[in-house]
């Protein structure tokens, strides 16, 4: 996008074409933007349609002026981390200060609209009625003992109408069947018809009429008056609901700010806090376990293979890699169906070797094993990797002369080798322990997190990360805690701010030294 | 070694082949399970590891046809396997397609251009790099749910979406090709600036060039990367026509309907493609890991 350069001043009119055109697509492109932030704004995510008012300024300056130049080549990578990366995460946690829930999912707006098109149908005014076309438009036909009423015509093209019906004494001929008038419903829904007698009849369903009347009346944007009981309705912002007189609430709810609701819950409610508690622990473990373990087993398998004296290595090392080259989604689905407790192909060899059949999936302890298992076949080819990367750089001198000095093969590793390789390794050890701390994949397709502590609130399971119990929080069975779910992606948010943050002091580290790799 | 007694030697040899031979044959159990119950009759394991009647009838299914039994029955295939494959490599190609183009502009930019705020740019790239995708995952619903009142190609349950999420998770690929573009000999773009080139028509016809090779492994770690992926996919695609083959997968393990039979059959007809791609790329990928987070 106009990229000429300075000296193209040769074919100077074809350069001042191209130079116009460039700006005018850079103006188009800037002007969809600002109106694909307005809609968003408008349809009631103003904070992501602020960050695409952003990015559409940003798009401007970078590509209509010459002095942003450089700005061009970093635009489409900043843009794409600050829409998707940097704002979802510092909005899920912002979600943390509200009550988003099923419950209290719509905006103020909307919620009000729900309720004032909620409508009151008198069941006892209800009519059968058929469509007759007359010409172009169509008459609405109440049949009744002595005939039935006739409506006047009506166009039923959506627009809003009342019209008044004539008792006639036949029945009319041309008459729609049932599925050309279900077809016209919203022409239907918008008219209303008045019958002799004085009664008003509105659209109650597909096949009849009846006397309908809105729920609630809007006194003031704040309050709704109910027209059946005369109970007034106010809008309490503080908790996102209409609340009668008695104090009900009314559904649907709104998003409101509750500040730190969230965060008391948390720490206080005893049905949420003792299995957060519980979670956060098993989170630890787990992560620092299958750090430890894949890393243990790697550097051991790569040691092996590192031993000049071995043969086909290269064919071990393929052999060894596998797990890490299957997709993981597959591998773990694989081992779910492989420990199932009764069509297990794994309580099957138990069984007939020891006549145990251990309950993968309902036994805490053996569930967290289970996990660890998979966890350490899917994670120490990654490690095994990198460790043969890093034991090539430990010099051979330096070996040769310990053992020459008379040291046994383990302290040579443990005094020469394991202190060089260390300090590389210890980012890629605290990636891997950001990665594990969040690894829900495993955890969601291995045991969904069950088994389910008992007395909890919220569900929770006891192979549950913070990961995953935010995820199924958010998305499956309990109602879709949004809000609770911000809160405690705050928890883990500054947790990895803090992995990161010692990942970043290691890796500058190890740069400093001139990490020899 | 210097001073190794042969027969001691021999011993270890032997004890590490040993070793490594045992582990290998558990590290390989679940890979030869899978293939066995592919061939195995019905859904449930019958007491034996090895199929006594073999059938073709999970990978009849797996591939989409319908498989007669021998008493007559028909079995219609439980899920569309592959139009999920077909999902998934639509979704990752323009992933990666995208993530790639996008990369490796910003690293070419990161690692010729002195413009001021670049060092802290690649810090906070480096540092966003290790949130996970968990921590946004509820705002990406809520974004796409209402960008879908707006449009449903970019709401819930559209592919669309799903790519553009994705395409934000560069900031790991901007580093492993600023580590290659860095090596270049910066001679090069001298040469390029004397003659009049920009740095756009440097980046172009000169480090474009150079670069395949490292934009082929960036290419495929994108490519694989999104068709492991669950958690973001889980979220926002709702239909099963619309399903990636990491979120379809799981469907046959549910506990009212287990296909175990049937899913080891699709498991392999989708692993194994992927298998392969990775293990070519496996070798260009440990360097890349190792080299894109080390060098600053």
């Amino acid at each position: 996008m106009a990229d000429h350069s300075p000296d193209a001043g040769d074919v100077q009119s074809v350069g001042n074409g191209l130079f116009w055109l460039g700006k005018a697509v850079v103006g188009l492109i800037t002007l969809g933007l600002l109106y694909i932030a307005w809609l968003v704004y408008v349809t009631g995510q103003p904070l992501f349609g602020m960050c695409l008012l952003i990015t559409a300024l940003g798009f401007f300056m970078a590509y209509g002026f010459r002095r942003y130049y450089y700005a061009r080549f970093i635009f489409p990578g900043a843009a794409a981390v600050l829409l998707f990366i940097a704002f979802p995460v510092i909005y899920t946690i912002y979600l943390g200060f509200t009550n988003y829930s099923s419950f209290n999912l719509l905006t103020f707006e909307r919620a009000q609209n729900v309720l004032l098109s909620s409508r009151i149908v008198d069941e006892d005014t209800k009519r059968p009625f058929a469509v007759v076309r007359d010409a172009d438009s169509y008459r609405i036909y109440f049949p009744d003992d002595s005939g039935g009423f006739l409506s006047d015509p009506v166009v039923l093209d959506g627009s809003e109408a009342n019209l008044s019906a004539d008792p006639v004494s036949d029945e009319p001929a041309n008459q729609l069947d049932r599925r050309e008038a279900v077809q016209l419903r919203t022409g239907l829904q918008a008219v209303s018809v008045t019958l002799p007698d004085g009664a008003i009849l509105r659209s109650a369903g597909l096949r009849e009429f009846a006397n309908v009347t809105d729920e609630y009346t809007l006194l003031d944007n704040d309050q709704l008056r109910n027209n059946l009981t005369g109970a007034i309705l106010t809008a309490d912002h503080s908790q996102g609901f209409y609340v009668s007189d008695t104090g009900e609430t009314v559904p649907p709810g709104w998003r409101v700010n509750i500040g730190f609701a969230n965060f008391e819950r948390i720490f206080t409610s005893a049905g949420i806090r003792a299995p957060m508690v519980e979670i956060f622990i098993w989170t630890i473990v787990f992560a620092v376990s299958s750090v430890v373990a894949t890393f243990g087993l790697g550097l051991l398998l790569a040691t092996i293979l590192q031993w000049e004296h071995m043969r086909f290595r290269a064919l071990y090392r393929i052999l060894l890699i596998l797990p890490y080259a299957v997709p993981g989604f597959i591998s773990i689905l694989v081992f779910r169906g492989l420990f199932n407790q009764n069509f297990g192909e794994i309580n099957l060899i138990l069984d007939a070797l020891f006549g145990i059949r251990p309950a993968w999936f309902t036994d805490a302890t053996l569930a967290r094993t289970m996990i660890l298992i998979v966890n350490v076949w899917l994670g120490y080819p990654y490690m095994m990797l990198l460790a043969m990367g890093f034991l090539q750089s430990v010099p051979q001198e330096q070996k040769k002369a310990a053992i020459l000095e008379g040291a046994g093969p383990f302290r040579v590793f443990f005094t020469i080798t394991l202190p060089q390789i260390l300090p590389p390794f210890l980012p890629l050890l605290l990636s891997s322990f950001a990665f594990n701390f969040n690894n829900i994949v495993l955890i969601l397709l291995l045991t969904g997190g069950g088994p389910d502590i008992p007395r909890t609130i919220i569900p929770a399971g006891e192979t549950d990360i913070l990961g995953s119990f935010t995820y199924r929080m958010s998305f499956q069975d309990s109602g879709q805690q949004f809000g609770l779910a911000g809160a405690i992606t705050l928890i883990i948010f500054l947790i990895v701010t803090c992995i990161a943050y010692a990942n970043f002091v290691a890796m500058r580290k190890a740069v400093n030294k001139g990490g020899n790799i | 070694m210097i001073v190794e007694d042969r027969k001691s030697l021999r011993i270890k040899k032997i004890l590490a082949h040993a070793f490594l031979l045992l582990f290998i044959a558990i590290i390989m159990f679940p890979f030869l399970m899978i293939v066995s119950i592919s061939f195995r009759e019905g859904n449930f394991s019958i007491g034996s590891l090895i199929p006594e009647n073999p059938t073709l009838e999970h990978w009849f299914l797996a591939l989409g046809l319908e498989y007669v039994r021998p008493d007559g029955r028909v079995i219609a295939p439980p899920y569309p396997v592959l139009l999920w494959m077909v999902n998934s490599i639509k979704i990752a190609l323009f992933a990666a397609a995208g993530a790639l183009a996008i990369a490796t502009i910003s690293a070419y930019a990161l690692s010729r251009i002195r413009f001021r705020g670049r060092v802290a740019f690649l810090d906070s790239l480096f540092i966003i790099q290790m949130f996970p995708t968990t921590l946004a995952l509820v705002a990406l619903y809520a974004i796409f749910d209402t960008m879908g009142d707006i449009s449903t190609t970019i709401g819930i349950d559209s592919h669309l979406s799903l790519v553009i999420v994705y395409l934000s998770g560069v900031t790991l690929h901007i580093w492993t090709i600023k580590g290659y573009f860095d090596s270049i000999d910066p001679a090069m773009d001298k040469a390029a600036a004397i003659d009049g080139a920009t740095p756009w028509q440097t980046f172009r016809y000169i480090f474009l060039p150079l670069a395949v090779p490292i934009m082929a492994v960036v290419f495929v770690l994108v490519f694989i990367g999104v068709i492991n992926d669950y958690p973001i996919a889980s979220i926002l695609l709702r239909s099963e026509e619309n399903l990636t083959l990491a979120t379809g997968s799981r469907l046959y393990l549910n506990e009212f309907e287990y296909l175990w039979g049937d899913f080891a059959a699709a498991a392999i007809l989708s692993g194994v493609p992927i298998t392969i791609v990775f293990l070519i790329a496996q070798r260009y990928l440990v360097l890349g890991l190792s080299e894109g987070s080390v060098k600053g």
